[in-house]
């Protein structure tokens, strides 16, 4: 198999006397699908924020690409390759949406090509970018004049505007319709066939299914279950803990 | 080093460092609990020694006595602030800037005005107590030193009670964890946290008479005392009280060796650079408290 | 060719005012200006950290003072070359000493910029908050350690002789105030090209969303400490000709806390999102302290500058610029044809609509 793209071992993150996550072990291969589920409070964001490097993990390791990256600021990890979208959007209120594109533009694209972008490609990306989410008419809007779910939409764009290798994406699509939720998938799949790996965090398992190729399930900071969804959605601790029914 | 100059030193520290607990018990909850940055605390801390001091010279009364009977008032004024504060800023979502800087014109505002209305001379008042001092061997403790930190240490005791075992104690030292969960037991977070906020300003009526009796007050006082709290707050573990009432000992302590072997002019830097100390190496990331 | 106008306006408004002043005759007009110019960079050096970055420094006074004594300091070195280098350095010291204003401003500029990089690495991975109590806590200790200094005088004070004439100028004080108008104009012109800047969009984020500029790659420790250094830098600048012209120099006025207010109320109160901001509240705010100092007292002219300081904050948090953007918003998008009024917002960067 090849080397993995991503590879957490034995990660351990506590918050005082609570442990929020306990020895976890997790690998990605470059091009999956991975999904991650679990009931509120298993640990899943925390583990986002320990992969990131918005949190710095207390024991295990985090390997991204051949190399460790414990210890590494979130924007040092950003240029590398690995990009998240939040589970809450966080978009630069003051700026524009071509703006908001704009930002890793100028910030981290570079780190992959050795250069930095000529404004006109940068402008032609986020043209580029813009589109591909369908916000090309709202450009010039400023985020607090989009709905819901374009705000999301410039939430993974923008992620993707740093060219990533790794798109965490943070229950992108919570509190949105039916079709929001399948518009959504679609962009991420769309962007997965561009060759960005993806793990997605979601509670909504229309979606986790059709959308992963394997399934992670978090449950009070441990790994319980991570294989085909089929066969982890049947497994009797999964439908106990987390599925019920 | 003659010891009996350590000792006294060391008394005189903890007995500042008792009624430093009084001033600094406030931000712990504005700050610590509601982290409202309120860096207007000494300005009403101060206004509180100038009402002790009005009423001292006019009706002769005990400046404590005073500062417990317009604790109501302080009380109404503090619910007031937050109010105004949580109208403007927090409802909106507004960037911590403004807050800020609102807090800092209010510290501004209040001691521009007590300067054109009081002058810069310096004010204290009389009670029977301040004159005298009680001798034990070679140890001085002189009363109007010794009854602000019993006083203080009462009424941090009289908080911890409070917000350890009253429902809406409670609510308030939960309110900073989980405004949700608080939301889901029928107490209104807003209300909770006006409360709170009042109860911080109540507690600068009684420091600010505190103060005036142990020290002659004019209107910048205020300001030296903002580096202290914060200092304290911090060191202290910014939401615990008795952590408080510990760094503001060690504090007073510190203060008191420097003043004693170096002199006085030196005193203010050591509770600002004891912050600085304190910000620097305190272990916090973006996420962290 | 936007940068064009602006060097150009900038050079021409204060050739004009210099030139009016110098026609009235007499040297208030230069004294007065000079105070405001020195706000107009205390402002926009603020606005830097404060308004772009989104983090509050109180601590103004500090760097302020740090470019004034640095000057104090090598006023009095040049007064006793004798006393204090060693004999093989005299020679040299009597040729560089004393230096002169330009090169003291530069000096300061250097010191304060080494004390808010300093600072920044301190207490920037922190919260916004934590940062500004520690620069409260910095004004402090700084007058603290310079009261305690014998050298520049402590608690007494400094006397700084300066000369009475300039050639070609005249007065002393008219070369002052060209010094500290050209500073003023490096100062907006600095602000200006940061915002126009990749800088300054990673700022913005800063400003906006930490976490989430993070995300996207922005180095923000290393952008916030750029900030700190510049907007120190900036301050010192504006604080080292100060001795020479106030002739007498104590720490509580090198720290006095209307520093601390004013370098704050201005860009608040002119707005925070542009370099016009800092400008427009340095103008206003500077003016009707000169006025109000003269004619009332120099108290309620502080009282003045907080009451609008809080009013503002609550009432019109974008500032005066802030309530023009809204006044300019409706009357732009006319067919999309460049107004004259849509050609001024774009000057001044403040794209309606977008920022």
């Amino acid at each position: 198999m090849a080397e993995p793209l991503l590879q957490v071992e034995d990660l351990g993150k506590r918050f005082g006397g609570f442990v929020a996550l306990d020895g976890i072990n997790l690998s990605v291969q470059p091009g999956e699908r991975v999904g991650l589920i679990g009931p509120n409070g298993s640990g899943k964001s925390t583990l986002v924020n320990c992969m990131c490097g918005t949190l710095q993990n207390e024991s295990g390791t985090v390997r991204f690409d051949g190399h460790i990256v414990d210890g590494l600021a979130a924007n040092k990890r950003t240029h590398r390759g690995m990009a998240r979208s939040f589970q809450l959007p966080r978009p630069f209120v003051t700026l524009s949406v071509a703006e908001n594109l704009r930002i890793p533009l100028l910030y981290t694209a570079h780190s992959r090509s050795g250069r930095h972008l000529t404004h006109d490609e940068i402008e032609s990306r986020c043209h580029e970018l813009a589109g591909l989410v369908g916000l090309a008419a709202k450009a010039n809007k400023l985020p607090r004049d989009l709905t819901q779910v374009e705000m999301r939409k410039l939430e993974l764009a923008r992620a993707m505007a740093a060219d990533p290798k790794l798109l965490i994406a943070d229950e992108a699509m919570a509190g949105l319709s039916q079709s929001e939720v399948t518009e959504i998938v679609d962009l991420l799949i769309k962007m997965n066939e561009r060759g960005v790996t993806i793990i997605l965090i979601e509670h909504i398992m229309r979606a986790v299914m059709s959308f992963s190729q394997r399934l992670v399930v978090l449950v009070s900071g441990k790994k319980i279950a991570d294989g085909p969804p089929q066969e982890v959605v049947s497994h009797p601790e999964v439908i106990g803990a987390y599925l019920g029914q | 080093m003659p010891v009996e100059l350590l000792i006294n030193a060391i008394i005189a520290g903890l007995l500042l460092g008792g009624f430093y607990a009084a001033v600094t018990v406030g931000i712990s909850i504005s700050f610590g609990i509601l982290d409202i940055v309120n860096i207007a605390h000494p300005a009403f801390i101060i206004l509180g020694s100038y009402i002790a001091y009005i009423v001292n010279q006019t009706l002769g009364i005990d400046p404590i006595l005073t500062a417990i009977i317009v604790l109501p008032g302080f009380y109404a004024l503090g619910a007031a602030v937050y109010q105004v504060y949580y109208q403007s800023f927090e409802k909106r979502g507004q960037d911590a800037l403004r807050g800020l800087a609102f807090f800092f014109g209010l510290l501004f505002v209040t001691e521009v005005m007590l300067i054109l209305v009081f002058g810069v001379d310096y004010r204290y008042v009389q009670a029977a107590y301040i004159e005298y001092t009680w001798h034990y061997s070679f140890m001085d403790l002189p009363f109007r030193m010794v009854i602000p930190c019993v006083v203080s240490l009462l009424m941090v005791g009289l908080l911890q009670f409070y917000l350890s075992r009253t429902f809406t104690g409670r609510a308030i030292m939960a309110v900073s964890q989980d405004q949700l969960a608080l939301q889901l037991m029928a107490a209104d977070p807003v209300k909770i946290k006006r409360t709170a906020f009042a109860i911080s300003i109540a507690t600068a009526s009684i420091a600010g008479a505190l103060l005036i009796v142990i020290q002659p007050v004019e209107p910048s006082v205020g300001r030296e005392y903002i580096g202290r709290v914060f200092a304290i707050c911090v060191l202290g573990g910014l939401q615990s009280l008795p952590g408080t009432v510990i760094a503001a000992m060690l504090l007073g302590v510190v203060e008191s060796f420097t003043a004693t072997f170096y002199g006085p002019s030196w005193a203010p830097a050591v509770s600002f650079g004891f912050l600085l100390l304190t910000l620097a190496f305190r272990p916090a990331g973006l996420l962290g408290r | 060719m936007r940068s064009l106008y602006f060097y150009i306006s900038s050079i021409l408004v204060g050739a004009l005012f210099f030139a009016f002043a110098r026609w009235l005759g007499n040297d208030y007009l230069f004294f007065a200006g000079y105070t405001v110019l020195q706000f107009i960079v205390l402002a926009t050096a603020w606005n830097i950290l404060g308004g772009y970055c989104g983090y509050v420094n109180f601590g103004s006074a500090a760097f302020f003072a740090v470019g004034a004594y640095s000057s104090v300091a090598m006023h009095k070195l040049a007064a006793g070359i004798d006393r204090y280098f060693p004999e093989s350095l005299v020679g040299l010291a009597k040729m560089i000493l004393p230096l002169n204003v330009p090169t003291l401003i530069i000096l300061g500029g250097i010191m304060s910029g080494l004390i808010g990089l300093g600072t920044g690495y301190l207490t920037l991975r922190l919260r916004g908050a934590f940062f500004a109590i520690a620069t409260l806590a910095l004004a402090v200790v700084l007058q603290t350690l310079i009261v305690n200094w014998d050298f520049v005088g402590g608690s007494r004070g400094a006397y700084i002789i300066r000369p009475n004439e300039v050639p070609i100028l005249g007065s002393y004080i008219q070369y002052l105030f060209l010094v500290m108008l050209v500073l003023s104009v490096v100062a907006l012109a600095t602000a200006r090209i940061i915002e126009q800047s990749r800088l300054g969009y990673g700022f913005a984020t800063i400003r906006d969303d930490e976490l989430a500029a993070e995300a996207c790659g922005v180095p923000t420790l290393r952008l916030k400490l750029i900030a700190t250094t510049i907007s120190g830098a900036l301050m010192g600048m504006a604080g080292a000709p100060f001795p020479y012209y106030i002739g007498y120099l104590e720490p509580s006025s090198a720290f006095g806390l209307a520093y601390a207010v004013n370098s704050i109320a201005m860009p608040m109160i002119g707005g925070t999102t542009s370099w016009v901001g800092p400008l427009v509240g340095a103008l206003l705010l500077g003016i009707i302290q000169q006025v109000a100092t003269v004619t009332i007292s120099s108290a309620v002219n502080l009282l003045i500058v907080g009451l609008l300081l809080v009013g503002f904050v609550i009432v019109a948090p974008k500032g005066i610029i802030g309530l023009v953007q809204d006044f300019m918003r409706e009357r732009v998008s006319d067919g999309g044809r460049p107004t004259w009024r849509s050609r001024l917002a774009i000057f001044a960067n403040m794209r309606p609509g977008a920022r």
